[in-house]
């Protein structure tokens, strides 16, 4: 089956952040002074222990953008005509989740509908009661059995995961040990995880893990779609904050003056809308402009990602004025500093300065309040989509998961799973990355004084 | 002080200005009235007739910013930008979609968004002050790391879980407080005893997080040394020294938000049907009634400026140093 690889807007800039990333990191390994932090950070056990978690969301996401579509069988005109729908080679890896939907809600696990139904039996008798789903379970004769199936399964899962895992252990020992890691706590997470992850897999190959909703969507699939959509909201964000708030910060504090006037000027502006208004109001005048140009776009996915793009654009718009000001003051207080002095007297030029002495010395700052925004954006992400000015409406993310069950709640009798996985895998994300963000500061932190010298 | 009030007023009209020239492009430059129109009655088969009945019956016909057909003064104040946009530094908000007059709403759900928002805040200070300084007593020990883990989860929970929660287990299975509603008076109390507990809730980890910061960085300067020495207990020390020497970063973060309390808050007035301040904002959004949210904007902005000013004159009062000149 051939395919054509898509490249949505908001892929382009997660590969763009993942190759600034990439060389960022190959940067830092080759300086020691820079790496001095990572090593601390890589020494916190909970911090180690939030990337193993970080990083299964981050393999999620990342797969989940490698878009592309299908080629369909019939030919026109010898030309291969493909299939609008866009799919991620995530979407390929559990095609059976996307795929096998039900007719409408199941509970977790479960093997029948929620409701009760009128089915024909084998007789040709009428009668009211809970239909086999599709599906979940299918392959049990009996209902009796689902315990003792899901039981084993569970079990047999978490067992295979946890060779799988002792397996990748045994395999990295060399190279783990080598490292000044927190190597028993990394191990335990980790073997946590994989027999975690080998009795999901094992569960939901044969059962709704988490339930199905309305129209009969596997539950788990959605939340594992909404991975990507929060990843990037949190992390494309800071593609437009960064230059905004590096550039005009560091030009406020080091040049002064009328550019410090003006540059201030702006963000006091900006600063004194309340940001959820601010947003409400750019959102709203974006949704305008798609609505009375649907020429843009030709098909839906590449709108709903535009839109994505658009509100990142827009929450970076609207979030720069916080680091911008932390850097004017520690650009305004660095440029007081002797050596800085020293370069002007030696009649280094202000970009070299700028560039050479200034920046080096606040990217902590950067690298703290990035890491520190990433989880508020991501809850952020939830409420503005509640609100009507997050993602769009056909976009898998938390927000529109927890707005379409939200009254789910009030049925008789009630639907909690779609909230309860939404809510459960935001807290998963944002606290693992809450962790993880602790870390970095902690360990880039200069006023934090430290009695431990890493050699 | 006088002086310097004039003065800092005198500074908040050209950031006013901003960000009334800021809406002004957002929702009339960016964006046509025609397009707000073509939006409003639908985007296809829609007449230039009814676009222009639209916009003549919102006053939205008019030029931009310079009218040339009209003489004298009529020249500027005969356009959208200053009937629309201008007026606002007049308090003049003028009408909604509905034909409603914004100043009016404005001044009917100040009220409930204020019962919701006032107790909100006074009631959820004084807990995370409280709950912060047990923490700073305590520091270093097993509780100091249990409390701060605590504030870390407390945080990582979305606001929507909250509320979504909080309704779900008070109102509908323990049958405490009615789900949603408001009622003025003391019939309302029981309207808005979930919201608000639910409210301090939803910061108690960020918020206590962040004074324990603050308290910390107190208690490890000299006089806090000189005040044990002295013999001060413990007690004393923090009630009476580092407390009272906090209250300047504390005031910094908190008194901006006081006059903004007036605005409600989006979710928590939506989900418990308050009709404050902060559902209108929702409604309008979501009735895309650009009018509205162009004067709400202007308003949190104005308020905002309010509580810098007010943050500067309560430095005087907890800080005797501070003269504003």
């Amino acid at each position: 089956m051939s395919f054509m690889p898509v490249i949505l807007w908001s892929d382009a800039l997660v590969f763009m952040l993942l190759a600034s990333g990439v060389v960022c990191a190959w940067y830092i390994r080759q300086h020691e002074h820079l790496l001095l932090p990572w090593r601390r950070v890589a020494q916190s056990s909970t911090a180690m222990r939030s990337l193993l978690v970080l990083s299964l969301f981050l393999i999620v996401g990342l797969l989940d953008t490698l878009h592309y579509r299908v080629a369909l069988p019939e030919k026109n005109a010898g030309e291969t005509v493909y299939s609008p729908e866009v799919l991620s080679a995530f979407d390929k890896l559990v095609t059976q989740l996307r795929t096998q939907t039900e007719k409408t809600y199941s509970a977790p696990l479960a093997i029948t509908l929620y409701a009760k139904e009128s089915i024909t039996d084998k007789q040709g008798n009428v009668i009211r009661d809970y239909p086999r789903l599709r599906y979940g379970g299918a392959h049990l004769p009996d209902i009796q059995q689902r315990d003792g199936d899901v039981l084993w399964r569970a079990l047999l899962g978490a067992a295979v995961g946890l060779m799988i895992g002792l397996m990748i252990a045994f395999g990295s020992r060399r190279w783990l040990s080598q490292r000044d890691l927190p190597l028993r706590p990394l191990l335990i997470t980790m073997l946590t995880i994989s027999a975690f992850l080998g009795m999901l897999v094992n569960l939901a190959a044969a059962y709704h893990v988490l339930g199905t909703d309305k129209v009969g969507q596997d539950v788990l699939y959605l939340a594992l779609k909404s991975i990507r959509t929060g990843l990037i909201i949190g992390t494309v964000t800071t593609l437009v904050t960064l230059p905004l708030a590096l550039l005009l910060g560091i030009a406020a504090g080091y040049l002064r003056g009328w550019v410090d006037d003006v540059i201030q000027y702006v963000y006091t502006v900006l600063s004194s809308i309340p940001s959820v208004l601010l947003i409400a109001a750019a959102v709203l005048m974006m949704q305008v402009a798609i609505d009375t140009h649907p020429h843009w776009f030709d098909n839906s996915a590449s709108r709903a990602d535009l839109r994505l793009v658009f509100l990142c654009l827009i929450l970076g718009v609207t979030s720069w004025t916080g680091l911008c000001r932390l850097l004017r003051g520690e650009t305004l207080k660095l440029r007081e500093m002797e050596y800085i002095q020293a370069a002007q007297a030696f009649g280094v030029s202000s970009m070299r300065i700028l560039t050479r002495h200034i920046m080096p010395n606040v990217m902590h700052i950067v690298l703290i309040s990035l890491v520190m925004d990433f989880s508020g954006l991501v809850l952020a992400e939830a409420v503005l989509s509640y609100v009507g000015v997050g993602v769009d409406p056909s976009m898998i993310s938390f927000g529109t998961m927890i707005n379409g069950a939200r009254l789910e709640l009030g049925r008789e009798p009630m639907v909690w799973w779609a909230l309860a996985a939404a809510f459960g895998f935001m807290l998963v994300l944002v606290l693992a990355a809450n962790l993880f963000a602790d870390a970095v500061r902690d360990a880039f932190d200069p006023r934090l004084n430290r009695t431990t010298v890493v050699a | 002080m006088i002086a310097y009030l004039i003065r800092r007023i005198l500074y908040a009209l050209p950031i006013l200005i901003g960000v009334n020239l800021l809406t002004f492009t957002l929702f009339f430059v960016v964006n046509t009235p025609d397009d707000m129109a073509r939006m409003q009655l639908g985007i296809k088969r829609v007449t230039p007739e009814a676009i222009e009945k639209w916009k003549q019956q919102r006053g939205y016909d008019k030029p931009l910013l310079l009218n040339s057909a009209a003489s004298g003064t009529d020249k500027i104040t005969d356009t959208v930008f200053w009937q629309k946009s201008a007026s606002m530094f007049a308090l003049d908000f003028g009408y909604s979609d509905d034909g409603r007059s914004i100043g009016r709403e404005i001044a009917t759900r100040m009220g409930p968004s204020l019962a919701i928002a006032l107790p909100t805040f006074l009631i959820g200070l004084m807990a995370y002050v409280s709950f912060a300084l047990l923490l700073t007593l305590f520091r270093a020990t097993g509780l100091d790391m249990a409390g701060v883990a605590l504030c870390v989860l407390l945080m990582s929970v979305s606001g929507l879980f909250y509320i979504i929660g909080g309704q779900f287990v008070v109102s509908k299975l323990w049958h405490l407080v009615p789900i949603s509603g408001y009622d003025g008076g003391m019939g309302g109390f029981k309207f808005v005893v979930l919201p608000i507990v639910i409210g301090v809730m939803g910061s108690v980890g960020s918020s206590s997080r962040w004074y324990r910061t603050i308290f910390l960085e107190e208690i490890g300067k000299d006089y806090v040394r000189t005040a044990r020495a002295k013999g001060l207990s413990e007690l004393a020390v923090l009630f009476r020294h580092v407390l009272k020497n906090a209250m300047i970063p504390i005031l910094t973060g908190v008194v901006v938000v006081i006059p903004l309390l007036f605005m409600g808050s989006l979710l928590t007035e939506s989900f418990f049907g308050i009709p404050g301040l902060g559902s209108y904002t929702i409604d309008a959004i979501n009735a895309q009634d650009f009018s509205v949210v162009r004067a709400m904007v202007f308003l949190g902005s104005l308020l905002y400026i309010f509580g810098l000013i007010l943050t500067d004159i309560s430095y005087t009062i907890v800080d005797p140093r501070v003269r504003l000149s």
